[in-house]
């Protein structure tokens, strides 16, 4: 066997490997940092060049790199060989299974009562607004990257199309918000029938390319047509959600003076927060419905093998449709609620970087993971929140953060896939041990 | 004679200018098993693809059961319930056994009775894919993922089973157990079969009819076992399989 040697080696690197390994990652940052961090350039007083060596900083680099290196190699060393499956006994294997099966529910009973626990606690509240907001998006474009394996980039082109279309309808029409969500649902929707028709044929980069393109193309139209969209000014008075008619103010009609309560705006911020709790787990319950039906089904099986699908007779070209156009309603939904909790929209909310960032939340939870495209948002968002103390280097962490991750959990946090079709008898062995491969 | 199951005339196929298939004549009776054999690129798997309507015929005509099906679309093409195995297997691999199986019957708009009649035949005719229903398809051996992809095409009771290569490389045991199993298809169930193969010894003793096709033609006919013994077949396809 050829593969014998190379797991020998990987097993046991000698220190002299370890010791040619750090080397060379030193040498390639001295190469990298020498005028980075080597030299220092600035505009002096009379706008002349000045500039000073900072040959300590560099050394310190460069010695960080070195010493960096050979503790991840020695990590490795001990961690053993990824991808190994360790020997764990079987009382801890279930109860960590038994642990597994609680998540689910336990974090669906704290999102309950998180308004209840930080009622006082504004910064809080809207941390989880923003969070939950985000686990919609990331389950809405589940069902296109995750589940129909078509690589999305532009999906905040929905996003924002569902922003506009209820700002818009509600600034010039005076629609409710109850009026215009399944509105701005359904002409998200629209939209991601017309952009999957010209990708029907495209797949993987192609695609991905297209789709970036049609996000880009979304965000310059709102910004050029300035007539209807007020282009870069976006749009104000966006109308707050109401509760099926009784609005959340102070005044006499205001909801709590209905109730007979003291008003606070905590009260929005709290409807607000189960708003978003209920759309996004409308998004979940209707994935996981539409997963268990030929439809959901023909999107896993696309996401497999598309050839394989043609030979069976499914119809590939509304199986994509239908997965595009079901993504587009929820971020639609998404976008609805964006702008009724913002009151306020512009095309600067709708940059790729939103795209990139619902993206890596559906790609580091486990592509078609329902939990773990929750729990990605979660540690996206809120992990975001958490890293704010260390300022600039912020992006830094968070960065070698994800880098970790894909290294340890290629496939995401949750990266098992639940099947859809289910039988009385447990099988002996977890089909997850078992390696993928053709037999 | 009755009217054949499945007619084709003077079809011709091709890929941008490269002709495939240049005029072919087929006929399969219902209840019959026809193996097509011939070299590489001879158009075998293009003129199972073409029934199936991907690639379009360029001129010709296909009937099934007495309707004109040249040009129709794969999926309805699939509702008129003929099936295809195609060639190097192609199960889903992250999905399970049991879903695989359903994927069969999506396409055909089968009723819970329909698939749960149509999982017990593909059952006991391969128990071993029963032992095996929640495991993900990707983990089981060649073999097995042979059985699951004639299980998977059978669940949309199709009225034509076409096969491409089912014993591409399978070890010689595995073989005969799946050509076994279509025997049993054919015998028990009347099932009509076209096995595309390039095992020409297997195939032809398992069908009653079989074509020979060079370079997008098809230039010899008869039963299976007139067409073994025919001095052609024998140098081309059994004895060392060259052609010198």
């Amino acid at each position: 066997m050829s593969a014998s040697p190379a797991a020998q080696t990987s097993r046991a690197p000698g220190a002299a490997f370890i010791f040619k390994k750090a080397l060379i990652s030193a040498l390639v940052a001295l190469v990298l940092f020498s005028l980075m961090i080597g030299v220092r350039t600035e505009a002096g007083s009379d706008g002349q060049l000045t500039y000073w060596t900072r040959f300590g900083d560099l050394a310190a680099m460069v010695a960080a790199v070195f010493g960096g290196s050979i503790l991840v190699e020695l990590l490795r060393q001990w961690w053993g060989p990824v991808g190994t499956v360790r020997v764990v006994p079987a009382s801890v294997q279930s109860t960590l299974s038994f642990a597994g099966r609680l998540v689910a529910p336990v974090l669906l009973v704290f999102t309950f009562l998180v308004p209840v626990l930080f009622y006082d606690e504004r910064y809080i509240l809207d941390l989880g607004i923003l969070v939950l907001t985000y686990v919609m998006l990331g389950w809405g474009l589940n069902v296109v990257v995750g589940l129909a394996g078509l690589l999305d980039l532009g999906y905040v082109a929905f996003y924002a199309v569902g922003a506009y279309s209820y700002a818009l309808l509600a600034t010039n029409f005076g629609l409710s918000f109850w009026v215009c969500l399944p509105l701005a649902g359904i002409l998200a929707a629209f939209w991601g029938v017309l952009l999957g028709f010209p990708v029907l044929r495209l797949r993987g980069d192609y695609l991905a390319i297209v789709t970036l393109a049609f996000g880009e193309i979304i965000r310059l139209v709102i910004i050029n047509w300035q007539s209807l969209t007020g282009g870069p000014n976006g749009v104000t008075g966006i109308p707050r959600p109401t509760l099926f008619g009784i609005p959340l103010t102070p005044g006499d009609d205001g909801l709590a003076a209905m109730l007979g309560i003291e008003f606070s705006t905590t009260h929005r911020i709290v409807f607000l927060f189960y708003l978003i709790l209920a759309l996004a787990l409308l998004t979940n319950w209707v994935t996981i419905r539409l997963r268990r039906l030929p439809i959901g089904r023909a999107w896993e099986a696309l996401r497999e093998d598309e050839v394989a699908c043609r030979a069976l007779g499914i119809n590939t070209t509304t199986t994509k449709l239908t997965a595009f156009a079901t993504g587009a309603m929820f971020g639609g939904f998404a976008g609805a609620f964006f702008a009724t909790r913002q009151g306020f929209i512009s095309p600067e909310s709708f940059t790729f970087h939103e795209s990139a960032l619902v993206l890596a939340i559906v790609v580091l939870g486990g592509m078609g993971s329902q939990l773990g495209v929750a729990l990605a948002a979660l540690a996206m968002i809120g992990g975001f929140e958490l890293f704010r103390g260390l300022e600039q280097y912020r992006m830094l962490v968070f960065g070698m953060a994800m880098v970790l991750l894909m290294i340890w959990r290629p496939r995401g946090l949750i990266g098992h896939r639940a099947p859809t079709v289910f039988l009385k008898t447990n099988q002996a062995i977890s089909s997850d041990l078992v390696k993928e491969g053709h037999g | 004679m009755t009217t054949p199951l499945l007619a084709i005339r003077s079809l011709r196929a091709a890929y941008g200018k490269i002709e495939a298939l240049k005029g072919v004549d087929l006929d399969i009776n219902a209840g019959e098993i026809v193996a097509l054999i011939g070299a590489n690129g001879a158009g075998k798997s293009t003129l199972m693809m073409t029934i199936f309507g991907r690639p379009r015929a360029r001129s010709g005509r296909i009937d099934f059961d007495g309707q004109d099906i040249t040009g129709v679309p794969t999926h309805e093409i699939a509702r008129l319930r003929i099936a295809q195995s195609p060639e190097g297997r192609r199960i889903f691999p992250r999905m399970s056994v049991a879903e695989n199986l359903q994927m069969g019957a999506d396409a055909t708009d089968s009723s819970e009775a329909d698939r749960a009649s149509g999982l017990e035949r593909v059952f006991t005719l391969f128990p071993r894919l029963k032992e095996r229903m929640t495991q993900r398809g990707g983990t089981l051996s060649g073999g097995e993922q042979q059985m699951l992809a004639i299980g998977r095409a059978l669940m949309s009771r199709p009225r034509l089973l076409m096969l491409d290569e089912p014993s591409l490389g399978l070890a010689p045991l595995i073989t005969r157990q799946i050509f076994d199993a279509i025997r049993t298809l054919n015998r028990q169930d009347g099932l009509t079969v076209l096995i595309v193969e390039q095992n020409a010894n297997h195939a032809l003793k398992l069908a009653h009819r079989g074509y020979v096709m060079v370079n997008g033609l098809i230039t010899l006919s008869g039963t299976g076992s007139e067409l073994l013994q025919r001095p052609e077949v024998r140098a081309a396809y059994l004895e060392g399989g060259r052609r010198e």
